[in-house]
């Protein structure tokens, strides 16, 4: 009997091999997931090359901004360096970009100012990641009453306006650190997250793999975890990179308006702000800060573009 | 009280099963009063279009049915004498995949598509076994090779877009087998495949059946599958069994017109030419099932009491009263449609 089986057995198996396409891989390639596809495909995009190169450029200023300045960017020279003009050929000197109505370099300012935009835009951006996303995981995926009431309190949330709700709420406080500012940003920023993963959760739940994983003895957590996380989790990877960007614009927004970051923070913001008094006699004090501030902002939102290109394959 | 009887309790035994859903439109009985049962060892055959509760009946049995809007307002599933619907969630969760598994129609969206096939065997040793990922890999190569995937340590990181469709159906076999469970259902495992794969399938999974002497429920509308692997067959028709019988039985001799009907709407080669029989009219609506017997707008043998009263199953005998073992037909006329 064993041999009988064992002889109709290996038959099937042996006519299956005679097919080119079901033999082991042609070429030796490496096995190909969903994240490595996407990274083959980004390192080839010249839009992400280019984005993550100014990134990188950012990320290294925030962490060390000593490396491209020595110049302080709190000590001003009112004496002698009142609104000076930039002296182009000097790059990446504390005169290089001029000085501001303080004789503070700022060149010095836009770099240690990068600190608070990236810090508040990573913070704001992981926050609201982490808090959106379990949101809307658990509405999404439980549904029912719990749906209903998480969505509902969604809805509020988002019914509020974004730079108007920061106002009121940083009103409130004595002392603006970054901290707080991400606080504030988060508290009204998390509903898009939300929203994003509840529907990529919903469309997840229904796949045949997760009543597989389910029918195969998987318990809730693991099939939420393993199973459906990873599977709903690039829209909102993608949704998040282009939010980034805007989350440093709101920081930049609130601190010209002077409701967010104050001095002795370096922030970008604060020096649009201050600039924009003497934008006739001395224009760069302005430009440089916004121009900061709109490349920052684009790199991400360039980045996030770039992200959904590759993670999304039916946009190619 | 399973302990005297033990020998006598059949692996699985659906009885008086009811499902329905709830929806806007209203109450659709998806499954009225269904009863089978496997021993192990056994393959049962279960037979219907769709929309006839074949598959709801074994969502049932898996506890993988969507509730709600589903519910079962009736009925035992009892596994080795013990039924699970009053189990609790986490004992139902350990006979799942352990004891209970299920193989799906289509194997390329009942894999995860961002885990390797590897990853996925295993999982089902690290969940029920608490083995280690490494442990966990071997055994997922050493199902791989049981199911004859050729060059299975190579390909085990692979994913699942990267095989065939045979070959990932033969991945959901191996997922279905890691355990050695005591009762496989498959809801329709040739359905997504082409004609030569799935006769592979089907004599692997038939094989893998008979090492491991487990039961198997094999879901199908495809007459042509059942034939050569089937021990008993149960047609369903409109949530209720309307014939069961020996797999050979049948096909020489149905004992429901319903039964017939499929039979005789088999292409065979001596019909070349002729136009191919089919059933009249539509499948019920399960929101309002006919009264009577469901089958009787359709059928060509119905009469008034059809009309009106719902058959319940029939011993079937010989036209001299010989009980045929294993043979029920719930007509009104069974002994007009099979004695003729």
């Amino acid at each position: 009997m064993p041999e009988a089986t064992e002889g109709t057995a290996t038959l099937p198996a042996a006519e299956e091999q005679a097919v080119p396409k079901s033999q082991g891989r042609s070429d030796g390639a490496k096995p190909r997931s969903l994240w490595s596809d996407a990274w083959r495909d980004l390192r080839r995009n010249p839009l992400f090359v280019a984005s993550a190169v100014l990134i990188l450029l950012l990320l290294v200023m925030t962490a060390f901004p000593s490396l491209f300045t020595d110049a302080s960017p709190r000590d001003g020279n009112l004496q002698g360096a009142f609104l000076k003009d930039p002296e182009y050929g000097k790059v990446f000197s504390a005169e290089w970009l001029g000085y501001d109505g303080q004789g503070r370099s700022i060149w010095a300012r836009l770099v240690y100012g990068a600190r608070a935009s990236v810090i508040v835009g990573v913070v704001v951006t992981a926050a609201v990641t982490l808090f959106g996303g379990l949101v809307g995981m658990l509405a999404g995926y439980f549904g029912g009453w719990l749906d209903s009431l998480l969505s509902r309190l969604t809805d509020i949330f988002a019914g509020i306006p974004f730079l108007l709700g920061a106002m009121v709420v940083l009103t409130s406080f004595d002392v603006r650190s970054v901290w707080v500012v991400s606080a504030a940003l988060v508290f009204l920023g998390w509903t898009q997250i939300a929203r994003v993963m509840r529907g990529s959760v919903i469309s997840c739940k229904q796949a045949d793999y997760v009543v597989a994983a389910k029918a195969l003895g998987a318990g809730t957590g693991r099939i939420l975890l393993r199973h459906i996380l990873p599977n709903a989790v690039a829209p909102v990877i993608v949704v998040a990179t282009i939010a980034l960007g805007g989350y440093i614009s709101a920081e930049a927004t609130l601190s010209y308006l002077g409701i967010g970051l104050a001095d002795p923070v370096v922030s970008w913001g604060i020096d649009v702000s201050a600039g924009k008094d003497q934008l006739r006699n001395a224009p760069h004090v302005l430009l440089f800060p916004a121009l900061m501030v709109s490349i920052t902002v684009l790199a991400f939102i360039m980045l996030g573009d770039a992200v959904r290109n590759a993670l999304d394959p039916k946009l190619r | 009280m399973t302990d005297k009887n033990a020998k006598k309790v059949p692996l699985l035994e659906v009885r008086d099963l009811h499902v329905e859903f709830h929806t806007r439109d209203g109450v659709a009985k998806a499954v009225n009063g269904v009863n089978y049962s496997v021993d192990s060892g056994e393959t049962l055959a279960v037979l219907g279009e769709s929309g006839s509760g074949k598959s709801v009946t074994a969502q049932a049995i898996m506890g993988i049915l969507d509730m709600p809007p589903g519910k079962i307002p009736q009925g035992e599933i009892l596994f080795r004498g013990e039924d699970m619907l009053k189990m609790s969630a986490e004992e139902r969760r350990k006979i799942r995949g352990a004891k209970i598994a299920m193989i799906f129609q289509d194997a390329l969206s009942s894999l995860n598509p961002v885990l390797s096939v590897g990853y996925q065997l295993g999982e089902m040793f690290r969940v029920h076994k608490g083995m280690s990922k490494k442990e966990a890999k071997a055994k997922a190569i050493e199902l791989m090779d049981r199911v004859r995937i050729p060059a299975a340590k190579e390909r085990v990181n692979d994913y699942p877009h990267q095989f065939s469709g045979g070959m990932r159906q033969r991945i959901m076999i191996a997922m279905a087998l890691a355990l050695e469970p005591d009762l496989i259902i498959a809801d329709e495992p040739t359905t997504a495949l082409d004609v030569t794969v799935q006769a592979q399938v089907m004599d692997l999974l038939a094989e893998l059946q008979r090492e491991y002497n487990m039961g198997l429920i094999l879901i199908t509308h495809d007459l042509g599958v059942v034939a050569d692997v089937a021990d008993k067959i149960a047609v369903m028709y409109a949530g209720r069994i309307v014939e069961t019988a020996p797999v050979h039985e049948l096909y020489k001799r149905p004992a429901h017109p319903y039964s017939r009907g499929l039979l005789d709407s088999i292409p065979r080669l001596d019909q070349k030419g002729q136009e191919l029989y089919a059933i009249k009219g539509l499948p019920p609506n399960l929101l309002n099932i006919p009264a009577g017997c469901a089958f009787n707008p359709r059928c060509p043998m119905a009469q008034d009491t059809c009309r009106t009263d719902v058959p319940v199953l029939h011993q079937v005998t010989e036209r001299d009263g010989d009980v045929l073992a294993g043979r029920g037909s719930a007509c009104h006329f069974w002994k007009e449609t099979i004695h003729g």
